[in-house]
C-alpha cells in the first residue's frame, strides 16, 4: 500500500504525514494515474510534497524506491548509449582533468571497467570506494569526488530512459536550514507590542455605547485607530571574516526581522563595535554613522539586538588601537558598554553553539559586557532572546 | 472532468495532473512560482475549460481571513434602528457576505481564486484551516451553520513572500510552476500570437533566455514579459537584422523596457554593454 514510499519518502526528509498518504491512495483510488510512471510521480508529488524545497529530496527518494523495481537491463541501456555518455563526458572535463582521464588509461578503457562492474554490481549502493552509486569515491556514480569519475543518471534525451526525477531540476531550491524564516518570525512575535497610533478607523464599541447614553439615546458614534505593532527595534550585524558561515541563517534572521517590525534600523559592523558603523556594505568606507549620534537619535526603549560570533582576539575589545582595520582611539568594549548603558534592553545572539562559548575569551568578555544577555541563534535561544527583550 | 490546458493556456503535464488531483479530492490547491508564469490566470482558464463560474478573492496586506466569510456591519444597522427603518428588524440585511460564503452558496459548483494568499498576516491561513478543511462555517449573527452544497474548486496562489503555516499546508495540495524551458516557452507564444514569424520567435527567445541569464538581476524577465515584449517588437515591426545583431553582451536588446522592470537592471544592462564595447576597442 505504498507504505514503504511513504517511508522512504519521509525518511529522505520530505516531512510528509499519514494524511498525504491516505490522500494518495484515495487519488490513485479515482484512477488518476493509472500504469504510468511519469503520471504516478507527478501525482505523488503533488500531493505528498508542499514546499519547491523538498522537491529534490523527494526525487532523489523516488529514485531510491523505482530503482529496484525497474530491471538491472533497462538501467543498463539507460546508462551506456556510448555516444552519448562520451559526450556528455567530454563536455564536463576540462583540459586538465582530461589528462588526468589518461592516468586510468583513457576513455575507451574506462567505460569497459564501467560496464564490468555494473555486471558485478546487483544493488543499488551509497558511499564506499568502489562501487557505482552515489556519494562515493569510485570513479563511476552520482556527487562523487573523483576528477576521473564516470557521471551516471542526471542529463539525457531519451525519453524513456531517462525519467524526469532524475533530472533533478529542483536541486538549487533545496535548503535544509534548521530555522526556517517563519519559525524566527514566530519566535519574533513575543516582541509585538501592541499600541494605538494612526488615523481612526475602527469602531470603539464601548466609547459608542458611553456617549450614546450620555446622549440621550441618540446616536453618537466614536472611532479609534487600529492597533499596531509598534515595538522599535535597532540591529547591528557582524559582518564579513569569521562571520561567513553563517551568512545564510543571518539572511533569514534579517529577512523575518524586516517584515516583523516596522521601525527597524539596522548597522554593520566588523568583529567588534567600534566608535562607528555602516547601513550599506558597499559603501562602508564612505558613509558611516558615529555610535554616539546613534546614541543620541534614538530613544531608550529602542530594543537593541547584536548579531555576531564575538569571536576574535581579545585585544580586539580590550585595547584602543585594537581594530584590525583603523585606529581606534578608543577600545571597543568602551562602545559596546556605553550602547548597553543607554538602551534598557539589548540581547546578543551568537551563531556559535553555546556549549562552545567557554572556549573563547574574546566571546567570554563580550558576554560580561553585555551583562550576560548572550543568547544562541537557534529557536530556543531566540525565543529566549526576545523574552529578555520584552520584559 | 479532466484539465489539460486551453487553447489560451499552456499547461505542462505535471501542472495539468496537479490540477486534476485538485478536482477529482476537492482539495484547495497552492500554487506557487515565479511572478509571471501565470498562476492567476490558471484559475481563470480552469474556470473557463470546465466551464464554472470563478469566484475571485484578491488577498491584500489589511485582509482579514473573516472578511472572505462575511462581515457584520453593525454601524449602519444602529443607524437604521434610529431612524426607525423597517429592515432593522431583520440582522440578515446587515450581514455582508464573503467570498467563500458566496462559493459555498452556490448551486453550482465554481472555482474559487484565492490570489497572492502570502500578502495577508502570518495568522491568516490559520484563520482558515476549518473553513477550507471542512468547507463550513458558523455564523454567530444569524445561528446558522453555512455548508458548501458543492465543494468548491479552490486554486490559491503565493509569491512566496511569507511561508505558510503546516497545518494549512497539509490540508492543500501544491505545485510549483517552474519557469518555462524553451520547447514549453515556444508553445506559449504559439498559443498568443499564433502569426508571428518563425524567425522573430527564434530570435526573441534566444535573446530572451540571454538576458535571463545575466547574473545579478535584481528581477528576470518572466513569461509574461515576453509576451509584452513580443507584442512591441511586432507592432514595431522591427526589420529582422536587429534582433539577429543584438548580442546582449554588445548592446541592450531593442525595447528592453518591456522585459527589465527595474532601473538597476538596465543600469546593470548598460554598464555590461559598454565593458564589452570597451573591450573590443582595444
Amino acid at each position: 500500500m505504498l507504505i514503504n514510499l511513504f517511508h522512504t519518502v519521509r525518511s529522505a526528509g520530505v516531512p510528509c504525514t499519514l494524511r498525504e498518504l491516505l490522500d494518495l491512495l484515495g487519488a490513485l483510488e479515482k484512477n488518476l494515474a493509472f500504469a504510468d510512471m511519469e503520471d504516478f510521480y507527478f501525482l505523488s508529488r503533488t500531493i505528498l510534497v508542499k514546499d519547491e524545497k523538498n522537491y529534490d529530496k523527494f526525487d532523489r527518494a523516488f529514485e531510491i524506491y523505482f530503482k529496484g523495481i525497474e530491471t538491472l537491463e533497462d538501467i543498463f541501456e539507460a546508462l551506456i548509449p556510448e555516444d552519448w555518455l562520451r559526450k556528455a563526458f567530454e563536455k564536463e572535463l576540462d583540459p586538465e582533468e582530461l589528462k588526468k582521464i589518461q592516468s586510468l588509461g583513457g576513455l575507451e578503457k574506462l567505460l569497459e571497467e564501467f560496464k564490468k562492474r555494473l555486471e558485478e554490481q546487483k544493488e543499488r549502493h551509497e558511499g564506499g570506494n568502489k562501487w557505482i552509486g552515489t556519494n562515493g569515491t569510485s570513479p563511476f556514480g552520482n556527487n562523487g569526488n573523483n576528477p576521473e569519475g564516470v557521471r551516471v543518471g542526471g542529463e539525457g534525451g531519451n525519453k524513456k530512459a531517462v525519467k524526469v526525477w532524475e533530472q533533478r531540476q529542483f536541486q538549487n531550491l533545496d535548503d535544509s536550514v534548521e530555522i526556517g524564516t517563519r519559525n524566527i518570525k514566530v519566535a519574533l512575535r513575543r516582541l509585538r507590542k501592541f499600541a494605538r497610533q494612526s488615523a481612526d478607523y475602527e469602531l470603539d464599541m464601548d466609547g459608542t455605547i458611553k456617549s450614546t447614553a450620555r446622549n440621550a439615546g441618540i446616536l453618537d458614534i466614536n472611532m479609534i485607530p487600529e492597533r499596531t505593532n509598534h515595538v522599535k527595534v535597532l540591529i547591528f550585524f557582524d559582518v564579513g571574516g569569521s562571520m561567513d558561515p553563517y551568512i545564510k541563517l543571518c539572511e533569514e534572521l534579517f529577512s523575518a526581522l524586516k517584515t516583523e517590525f516596522k521601525h527597524l534600523k539596522y548597522f554593520y559592523f566588523h568583529n567588534c563595535v567600534y566608535e562607528s558603523v555602516w547601513e550599506d556594505n558597499r559603501r562602508r568606507t564612505q558613509e558611516r554613522f558615529l555610535v554616539q549620534d546613534i546614541i543620541n537619535k534614538y530613544s531608550a526603549d529602542y530594543k537593541v539586538i547584536f548579531v555576531g560570533d564575538a569571536t576574535m582576539a581579545p585585544y580586539e575589545i580590550t585595547n584602543a588601537g585594537g581594530s584590525i582595520e583603523h585606529w581606534n582611539e578608543e577600545p571597543g568594549g568602551a562602545t559596546i558598554r556605553r550602547l548597553c548603558d543607554h538602551f534598557d534592553r539589548v540581547a546578543w545572539l551568537n551563531p556559535v553553539p553555546d556549549d562552545h562559548w567557554d572556549y573563547t575569551s574574546s566571546l567570554c568578555i563580550i558576554r560580561e559586557l553585555v551583562d550576560n544577555r548572550m543568547f544562541p541563534l537557534t529557536l530556543k535561544g531566540l525565543e529566549e532572546g526576545m523574552a529578555e527583550l520584552s520584559k | 472532468m479532466k484539465f489539460t490546458g486551453t487553447k489560451n493556456y499552456v499547461s505542462t503535464e505535471d501542472l495539468s495532473m496537479a490540477v486534476n488531483a485538485t478536482i477529482a479530492l476537492e482539495r484547495p490547491l497552492i500554487i506557487k512560482g515565479e511572478p509571471g508564469t501565470g498562476k492567476t490566470l490558471l484559475a481563470i482558464e480552469v474556470a473557463a475549460s470546465l466551464g464554472m463560474e470563478l469566484i475571485e478573492w484578491h488577498v491584500k496586506s489589511t485582509t482579514k481571513a473573516s472578511q472572505g466569510l462575511y462581515e457584520y456591519d453593525a454601524v449602519t444597522r444602529l443607524r437604521d434602528s434610529q431612524l426607525g427603518d423597517e429592515r432593522v428588524k431583520d440582522i440578515k440585511n446587515y450581514i455582508k457576505k464573503g467570498k467563500l460564503w458566496e462559493a459555498f452558496e452556490s448551486d453550482k459548483q465554481v472555482v474559487l481564486l484565492i490570489d497572492e494568499i502570502d500578502k495577508a498576516d502570518i495568522e491568516f491561513p490559520n484563520d482558515l484551516l476549518q473553513e477550507l478543511d471542512r468547507m463550513e462555517f458558523y455564523c454567530y449573527e444569524t445561528g446558522e451553520t453555512i455548508k458548501a452544497k458543492k465543494r468548491p474548486l479552490i486554486i490559491i496562489t503565493s509569491n512566496n513572500e511569507k511561508e505558510l503555516p503546516d497545518a494549512f499546508l497539509r490540508r492543500c495540495f501544491f505545485h510549483y510552476i517552474q519557469f518555462p524551458d524553451r520547447p514549453t516557452m515556444e508553445g506559449i507564444v504559439k498559443v498568443h500570437y499564433p502569426k508571428i514569424k518563425k524567425a522573430l520567435v527564434k530570435d526573441a527567445l534566444d535573446l530572451f533566455f540571454d538576458v535571463r541569464k545575466i547574473p545579478g538581476l535584481k528581477k528576470k524577465p518572466s513569461t509574461s514579459e515576453l509576451i509584452d515584449w513580443l507584442k512591441l517588437l511586432m507592432s514595431d515591426e522591427l526589420p529582422d537584422e536587429i534582433l539577429k545583431n543584438a548580442d546582449t553582451s554588445k548592446a541592450i536588446p531593442p525595447l528592453y523596457g518591456a522585459l527589465l522592470k527595474n532601473e538597476q537592471d538596465v543600469q546593470l544592462l548598460e554598464r555590461l554593454a559598454f565593458m564589452s564595447r570597451r573591450e573590443q576597442a582595444k
